[in-house]
């Protein structure tokens, strides 16, 4: 099977999140942008595929700036192919809608047997652009999947439930499945393979419409998360903090 | 009809799942400022004497079809299109889950419905429905506006308390039938795949220590493990360690994983995501240790110390140990 993964840059969970005062809205100045880990996860899922049952992989990514390297530690881990679309305004942030309709326009030359994206990304505020790519495409999508096997012409992917509980369900192809994890963890691959993928292969780019915000519903707005009343935060090292949480454990009655 | 609340119930093995509750609760809420009424949409397999259970709505719409017996992406969304197409709500509610998320993205676009997700709280001023949403791993919050004419919302646990919404009645039950052919689904159920059940239940343990991405490797584990059975306790852990494959599912809590009420859960290296907070609805003293001041464990954690989990386990181990002799 020919396959795509459409990689969504998002901010970093692990930097600091400011709100700009004069929009409302994140400040992305120096706001440090990283693959959704979802999307590694369709990767992984995707390379997995292509060993088992042969195929090629092709990553496709909206160009938000800096974005090369991991298309190129794709490549090195195992794509085929790597896409950059480039457009007005992908840098300022881009919906889950305008998303899904840039990466339909494409896709839709229906070269793709199946599309693995991540189920979500952290920063959503308007679904998830693997099941808005689907219904773009008119293709069947099924989210929530933690594995996908070629069966017959088509596809069983194994959705996710709460509890451990999985459903397997069949899926005629094309179609998008939406990957909460990938059978394995993604793969790491070394820096040398990076580089090399660097100086060999070429990423395909291509000119896509502005980024617009039909589809999405109206942010007015963002803020930090109003404080609860906050944990009692413990001060010292960790054998300060140690000889303390032993004392609130026996206040407890934990110990 | 415009101004009225769908909410698309959920159903898992033949139960109304908590989320379908949920959203009952936010619609009430929703069709009460609009002035308009609330719909609860069931669709399924045998499914109608579930309507009982949904008083909390005005009425209840039942899609009653083998094909809808499991869920069936395909088929489900062929069903409520049908449905959407007579005649369409001011806002149609979904699950932030497995099956709702599936299927509001696709029936939005099948319509040009504007999207809201993940929706935590929402009110009507001057007509209009406003939602918070919950981004950025909970570093955020996102207030906006569900434009008209009519707006689906993907909805989150957390807002609404659920127990509100479960309350028996005689809502007035309409059936509807299917007018394209579920048959033609492109998507088909197969079967279950039962949940592990060999490992211990961490839902039935009053002491947890859990592991989350802080922990940095596998081997850090089995530290976690010491302490755990120093504390007379068990090993449980967030997401990302699950899908490392360092620990078994079995041990997952959080909205995909197991739903957890311990006495203490110490919190070692996890965030505090929204995904992972599902599956802490309460609990006695929640001590939570990250670097990261700015965690969101720590708006509700008791405890809190933003030292290394990795030098802070042996000690405490070696402190519990000596502690209890």
């Amino acid at each position: 099977m020919n396959i795509a993964v459409p990689i969504k840059f998002v901010p970093d969970l692990v930097e600091e999140m400011e709100i700009d005062s004069s929009t409302g809205k994140l400040d992305r100045t120096f706001m440090r942008l990283v693959p959704n880990e979802l999307d590694e996860h369709a990767l992984e899922q995707a390379l997995i595929l292509k060993e088992r049952h042969g195929g090629t992989v092709a990553v496709i990514t909206l160009d938000t700036g800096d974005v090369d390297e991991a298309l190129f530690t794709a490549v090195a881990k195992g794509a085929d192919r790597a896409i950059k679309i480039a457009g007005e305004g992908y840098a300022e942030g881009v919906t889950s809608h305008a998303c899904a309709d840039l990466l339909a326009e494409a896709l839709k030359d229906g070269s793709f047997d199946l599309i693995l994206a991540g189920t979500q990304a952290v920063d959503d505020l308007d679904g998830s652009v693997g099941a808005l790519l689907a219904a773009k495409l008119g293709i069947p999508y099924v989210g929530y999947a933690t594995k996908v096997v070629e069966a017959g012409g088509k596809v069983v992917a194994t959705k996710e439930y709460p509890g451990g509980l999985l459903a397997e369900i069949e899926v005629s192809t094309p179609a998008v499945i939406g990957i909460q994890a990938a059978e394995k963890p993604p793969r790491y691959v070394v820096t040398s393979l990076v580089m090399d993928a660097m100086k060999k292969a070429k990423i395909d780019e291509a000119e896509g419409a502005a980024a617009g915000l039909e589809g999405a519903a109206e942010i007015t707005g963002m803020r930090p998360p109003e404080a609860g009343k906050g944990a009692e935060m413990i001060d010292g090292d960790a054998n300060a903090v140690a000889e303390k949480l032993v004392g609130i454990l026996k206040e407890k009655g934990v110990l | 009809m415009a101004q009225d609340v769908w909410v698309n119930i959920e159903t898992l093995r033949g139960e109304v799942t908590e989320i379908s509750y949920t959203m009952l609760a936010a619609g009430k809420a929703i069709a009460k400022g609009l002035g308009g009424s609330l719909r609860a949409v069931l669709l399924g397999g045998n499914v109608k004497g579930l309507a009982g259970k949904l008083g909390a709505a005005d009425s209840v719409t039942v899609v009653d079809h083998p094909a809808l017996a499991d869920f069936n992406p395909d088929a489900h969304l062929l069903a409520l299109t049908d449905l959407a197409k007579k005649g369409a709500p001011r806002a149609f509610l979904f699950g932030q889950t497995a099956s709702g998320t599936d299927l509001a993205c696709g029936l939005a676009a099948k319509f040009g419905f504007p999207v809201a997700s993940p929706c935590r709280t929402f009110k009507v001023e001057g007509g209009e429905i406003l939602f918070e949403a919950v981004t950025c791993g909970g570093k955020i919050i996102a207030d906006g506006k569900l434009p008209g004419p009519t707006g689906v919302a993907i909805v989150m646990p957390g807002g609404y308390k659920p127990e509100e919404a479960m309350v028996g009645g005689s809502p007035k039950v309409d059936e509807a039938s299917p007018e394209s052919d579920l048959g033609a689904a492109r998507t088909r159920f197969r079967a279950y795949i039962e949940p592990d059940t060999s490992d211990v239940d961490i839902s039935k343990i009053p002491i947890l220590i859990s592991v989350g991405r802080g922990i940095g490797q596998k081997e850090n584990i089995d530290a976690a493990k010491e302490l755990a059975a120093a504390l007379g306790g068990e090993v449980s852990s967030s997401r990302p360690i699950v899908d490392q494959g360092w620990l078994p599912t079995s041990r997952l809590v959080g909205k995909s994983g197991k739903s957890v009420k311990p006495k203490l859960y110490l919190a070692l290296g996890i965030s505090g995501s929204p995904e992972h907070m599902e599956g802490l609805p309460s609990w006695e003293t929640l001590v939570a240790i990250n670097t990261d001041q700015k965690a969101p464990i720590y708006d509700v954690a008791t405890f809190g110390a933003a030292v290394d989990v990795l030098e802070l386990i042996p000690k405490l181990t070696e402190k519990v140990k000596a502690a209890k002799g």
